[in-house]
């Protein structure tokens, strides 16, 4: 895993604004974010956390503002490389555990070794050989984390990575958060609960509240 | 406070398109009056020596007001496509039943024209009626693909993908047809004969412009109910949140 | 490239094995025009007469069949997010994902088209022309179904909506497609009619992605 270390990815928000539907989920929103720092997302269910993730991961287009990522080195600058996880794992019922890591392996232009360490790093290997619909929420959630491990990508945007997880689990997704920030990666995640050691925190409530005021 | 784009600021179309609406549609509909008057009674009786020619005042304007409001629907969707204008996709929106309308129209009027004519009620082999019946299917599914998506963005955009992509297949079509119809060897008779004298051409002119206008000052109306639909809705949904 | 490429064998891979998607099409299409000699009457000339039109159309509404879930499965998991959050374009994953589930799907109802053929009476030694006409024929219905199966995926009912937005992009494959077996039964020349039919189909390879890419996009927005 070499390519996210010698990146420095930056993130600009400016003014952005997201709506569903007819509401306005948040507007005015700014922040930055600078290579090794995480980001927690917080506020009350509806307030607009997966929308912000998915506008930040280029599915869903904005209401206004603008969002840019910059920066030197592999996978920086406008098409920064970034991986989304959404709230949804992407696990298919009838493939196995592992065939669906060395799917994303191959789909990355990746060793399908990387897929065997990556499965053997989030205590899957044991359940190599189950097909999906096998899976608890929990392991299909840790098939998800897969993706993250065996393509190194500079962005991570993560909705919500520690539902369905376990005590173990939730502390293994704040070490490869840890990791992934010491390699100078950057973390965008919605949590609800404990958060990230040394995380910077957005409430995304507060910003609606303020907006509607004015 | 800012909701959605174009609530923003159709306050101008707002106030500029009440009378519009009211006037093109009364016009519409004087214009439809006087031009079928002069058809129906004025224009001679033994043109092409037959009554059913009238037909004609009906049908030949609601088959170019079919093309047109298809036309404009398309150039409304490339609006909306290229520069997001929400206002394009409401226009489109508002438009769709109406060409619909007028598409039925040219399709019962043609194939009553068709039966006094050539004996048949429906001829597949007229390349023009059969491209005219696919774009009646293509205005249905425009229809309810606006009333199928769960937000009113997604429909938009669903909708001009639908309404694009119609607009490469109708001439496709039309093509193909017209291919069936010279294997079957049946647009023999379909010659049609241009005798068209100016006394037919008047009231038929009158008649189109009075369905242009009815098309525009009805589409307008539905604009302006659309518009008024979702400011509803959003105080509806502010007040909601204030509670 | 790569990335299109092991989503087109993925999902081959899970057509075949995720209990035989093609059966049910195949079932359809052979059920279908089984129901023809009941309609048009058992005699061999109203056979040789409407067959070739009727199963044309059974062809079409069979290759229309799968198109419900064709991207609504992976829309529904996630897995259309996964492929888009990662700067794949939606083109090449609509292209990969029609392609193999033609492969999985549309060779082998065009394997079937001969037997159905010869069953309405059709001339046997026409068969290796129906099955060609078959296979480019349903290439088309699939390509122009992926932009309907596309706009359907992120809609309410979208399987019944399916059918009316996709049925006018099949009216030039069906004109053709038809001619050309109509051609056959007739012992009249059929190439012109087949190569319209393949124009159709190139022509649908073309263009439908970027149609579906479009769809797709909104879909998961």
């Amino acid at each position: 895993m070499t390519g996210a270390g010698a990146s420095s990815v930056t993130l600009a928000v400016e003014n952005l604004a997201a709506a569903r539907g007819l509401r306005v989920l948040f507007e005015g929103l700014n922040f930055s974010l600078s290579a090794g720092e995480s980001l927690e997302l917080r506020g009350a269910n509806g307030s607009g956390k997966s929308t912000l993730l998915r506008i930040l991961a280029g599915l869903t287009r904005q209401h206004a503002g603008e969002v840019r990522y910059s920066g030197a080195g592999p996978g920086a600058g406008e098409e920064a490389g970034r991986h989304f996880l959404g709230h949804l794992d992407a696990v298919k019922p009838s493939e196995t555990a592992i065939e669906q890591a060395r799917f994303w392996a191959r789909y990355f232009g990746r060793p399908v070794a990387e897929a065997d360490a990556a499965m053997k790093r989030v205590g899957l290997s044991s359940r190599n050989a189950v097909p999906g619909r096998g899976l608890s929420a929990g392991q299909k959630r840790r098939l998800a984390l897969t993706r993250l491990l065996i393509e190194p990508r500079p962005v991570w945007l993560l909705d919500e990575p520690t539902a369905a997880l376990d005590t173990e689990g939730r502390t293994l997704v704040g070490q490869l958060v840890a990791e992934h920030r010491a390699r100078g990666g950057m973390v965008i995640a919605a949590v609800h609960g404990e958060g990230f050691a040394g995380s910077r925190v957005l409430d995304i409530s507060e910003l609606k509240a303020k907006a509607g005021r004015t | 406070m800012a909701v959605m784009s174009f609530f923003h600021n159709p306050h101008r179309f707002m106030a500029g398109s009440k009378w519009p609406a009211w006037g093109f549609t009364l016009l519409g509909v004087v214009l439809i009056v006087v031009g079928f008057g002069i058809g129906f009674f004025r224009t001679p009786e033994d043109f092409q020596q037959d009554e059913r020619a009238r037909m004609m005042f009906v049908h030949v304007p609601a088959m170019w007001l079919c093309m047109f409001s298809y036309a404009f629907m398309v150039g409304a969707s490339f609006i909306s496509f290229v520069w997001r204008h929400a206002l394009a996709d409401v226009a489109a929106k508002s438009a769709a039943p109406i060409g619909a309308v007028f598409t039925a129209i040219g399709l019962m009027t043609g194939s009553i024209w068709g039966y006094t004519t050539w004996g048949t009620w429906w001829e597949w082999g007229d390349a023009r009626l059969v491209s005219v019946l696919i774009l009646f299917f293509i205005f249905l599914g425009y229809i309810a693909v606006w009333q199928a998506m769960e937000t009113p963005q997604k429909a938009a955009r669903a909708a001009a993908i639908l309404c694009l992509v119609g607009a490469v297949n109708i001439p496709i079509i039309h093509f193909s047809v017209e291919w069936f119809a010279s294997l079957h060897q049946q647009s023999t008779f379909m010659t049609t004969d241009n005798k068209t004298t100016a006394e037919f051409k008047i009231p038929m002119y009158l008649a189109a412009l009075g369905y242009l206008a009815l098309f525009g000052g009805v589409t307008l109306l539905n604009m302006r109910a659309e518009i008024m639909k979702t400011r509803a809705d959003i105080l509806l949904q502010r007040r909601q949140a204030a509670d | 490239m790569s990335a299109s490429f092991s989503v087109f064998v993925r999902e081959l891979k899970l057509a075949w094995s995720g209990g035989g998607g093609a059966a049910l099409p195949v079932g359809f299409f052979a059920a279908s025009a089984s129901m023809t000699p009941f309609a048009v009457g058992a005699e061999t000339e109203a056979l040789q007469t409407a067959g070739p039109g009727v199963m044309w159309i059974a062809l079409a509404l069979s290759s229309l069949l799968p198109m419900e879930r064709l991207f609504q499965a992976d829309l529904e998991d996630g897995t259309l997010d996964a492929y888009a959050g990662s700067g794949v374009g939606m083109e090449g994953i609509a292209l990969a994902k029609t392609l193999a589930h033609w492969i999985a799907t549309g060779i082998p109802l065009a394997i079937l088209s001969p037997v159905l053929w010869i069953m309405l009476q059709g001339a046997p030694e026409q068969s290796g022309l129906i099955f060609l006409a078959s296979l480019v024929g349903s290439l088309a219905f699939f390509f122009f179904g992926s932009i309907g199966a596309a706009l359907a995926a992120g809609m309410r009912r979208g399987g019944l909506l399916i059918a009316l937005v996709t049925l006018p992009l099949y009216v030039p494959t069906m004109i053709f497609g038809a001619a050309t077996l109509d051609a056959a039964a007739n012992g009249a020349d059929w190439a012109g009619a087949l190569m319209l039919t393949a124009s159709a189909s190139l022509f649908g390879i073309a263009t439908a992605p970027f149609g579906a890419a479009m769809a797709l996009r909104t879909a998961i927005d």
